[in-house]
């Protein structure tokens, strides 16, 4: 790990129509580090992590990734930042007219021309390293259960070897074995290509697994940021009541949106 | 309560619509021309318009045709002027029904899916998942459907025309025994090259209008499988107008002097 800063989020804001979702955020992730977000539904996870990508812009602050100023910038720019990024969706959102393969080849083969045959070969490569074999390469998305989903996901998010990638609730929706196999295969993917790795997630078991640091975002603001071996004795209610999984406690559930 | 207020807040809405759908509608032209091409794409959306369409199209200029040759006789023949009945089925049938009734079955078959397909796209999350794959959806998605259009609703239409007056020539020589020498020639010599060109214009255009209205109303929908629906359906309603109303202004331009 080297202090060298890949993410910097400075006082973001982003509201849809009145409803203010981003409240100043301001974060910094370093090169290497593993950061996980959490928070409960609807507290703009998903957010944060869009505008990082570019598909939100943010009503106003600044994000760059790499030193780069990511607001404000054309879609060409933005094309060359994405090629190093990778991002495993909530649903895994593969391609339903592809299949396997050209599912995980796909960035190679768009984004990078690399030529089909040699696309191929790196895609059943990344998706042995996680756990598929060759078999499913031929099988269409709709074949496949929820967790070979959420490998065939992950082998796309890192067929590039990106240098930064977004996790949006990996184990949402999987049995636990499932959740500490795919938390497990993040780690190593993490490690492996030596990237930087953004995750949002309400998943204890996942944030004690995959996270480095955490940051915990409330009604729009990071309300603790810290190592993830502090979340248990860092005394914040809003974090203690997270991580037990409380009901009654500072954070309050909005009943009606 | 304030009375215009709802007022106010549709006709903003609508404005927006406007707003939203004309620089949608430009930035697809401009990307028409901008490289990368995804050839592959454009090819079988060429197939899945004009091949799999032909049936449908075959079948209603088919019936329109011959329904038009029996109208005809029935009115004409009081006039004893059934010699006309030839040239009335080929101006109608390439002038009007064929590129109005092509293009309709067209919107009913190919633009809904087109808003089903893109619509469903963006609720699984799989046109962010193109993005950061450094993959423009507009390029990828959009633009080779609407060429396709484009290219392949004159080549139905060419094919609807000959259907057409074909169905009229059964109906006059087997039904209503004309004598089959004269009724060609007459259909022959009515045929005037501005038929064609105008009928082929208004296949152009029409394309352009239902895979148009395909792409836009799948690219924005939201709000799950309802979202879809609404899409769908507003992509079928939308693009009929529109392929009525410009088919008015279109016949005006050609023919009015």
């Amino acid at each position: 790990m080297t202090d060298e800063i890949k993410v910097k989020m400075t006082d973001v804001r982003k509201a849809f129509g009145k409803k203010v979702v981003l409240d100043g955020v301001t974060l910094e992730v370093k090169k290497g580090e593993s950061l996980v977000i959490i928070g409960g539904s609807g507290t703009g996870k998903s957010v944060t992590i869009k505008c990082i990508q570019g598909l939100l812009t943010p009503d106003s602050g600044s994000i760059q990734v790499d030193g780069k100023e990511i607001v404000g910038m054309n879609a060409k720019e933005l094309e060359s930042v994405n090629a190093q990024t990778g991002m495993l969706f909530q649903g895994a959102a593969l391609f339903d007219s592809l299949n396997i393969w050209e599912n995980v080849a796909f960035g190679l083969i768009q984004g990078k021309k690399v030529k089909r045959a040699e696309a191929k070969e790196i895609a059943i490569k990344k998706l042995a390293q996680v756990g598929l074999s060759a078999d499913v390469a031929s099988l269409f998305p709709d074949e496949l259960s929820g967790g070979m989903k959420k490998r065939v996901g992950l082998a796309r998010a890192i067929a590039a070897d990106p240098e930064l990638i977004f996790f949006d609730e990996p184990t949402t929706g999987l049995d636990p074995i499932m959740s500490d196999v795919i938390n497990d295969l993040i780690r190593s993917c993490v490690k492996d290509l030596g990237a930087t790795g953004i995750t949002i997630t309400h998943d204890m078991s996942s944030v004690r697994k995959i996270a480095d640091k955490v940051a915990m975002l409330y009604k729009g603001k990071i309300i603790w940021y810290g190592d993830v071996a502090d979340i248990d004795r860092c005394h914040n209610p809003y974090i203690e009541q997270f991580v037990n999984g409380r009901a009654d406690g500072p954070i309050q559930m909005e009943i009606r949106g | 309560m304030n009375i215009f207020a709802p007022v106010g807040r549709v006709f903003l809405n609508f404005l927006r619509s406007v707003g939203r759908l004309t620089i949608f509608t430009l930035k697809s032209l401009s990307f028409c021309v901008r490289p990368p091409f995804y050839f592959r794409t454009l090819f079988s959306q060429m197939v899945e318009i004009g091949f799999y369409s032909l049936p449908v199209v075959a079948l209603t200029t088919m019936f329109s045709g011959m329904v038009i040759a029996l109208q005809s006789y029935s009115g004409l023949s009081t006039l004893s002027s059934e010699g006309v009945v030839a040239s009335v089925v080929e101006l109608t049938v390439t002038r009007e029904l064929g590129p109005v009734l092509a293009a309709l079955m067209v919107a009913g078959r190919v633009g809904a899916a087109m808003a089903a397909e893109l619509g469903t796209m963006r609720v699984t999350e799989q046109i962010d998942a193109l993005t950061t794959l450094s993959t423009n959806p507009f390029k990828y998605l959009v633009v080779p459907r609407i060429l396709a259009g484009i290219i392949m609703l004159p080549v139905l239409v060419l094919i609807g025309d000959v259907i057409g007056i074909y169905g009229g020539y059964l109906i006059c020589i087997y039904k209503l025994n004309f004598n089959m020498t004269n009724y060609l020639r007459n259909t022959w010599n009515f045929m005037q090259s501005v038929d064609i060109i105008s009928g082929m214009t208004k296949a152009a255009v029409f394309g352009f209008i239902v895979t148009l209205m395909g792409c836009y109303n799948g690219f924005y929908s939201k709000g799950g499988a309802e979202g879809v629906g609404k899409a769908t359906t507003n992509a079928v309603v939308v693009s009929s107008i529109l392929i009525l109303i410009s088919n008015y202004m279109l016949t005006e331009l050609f023919f009015s002097k």
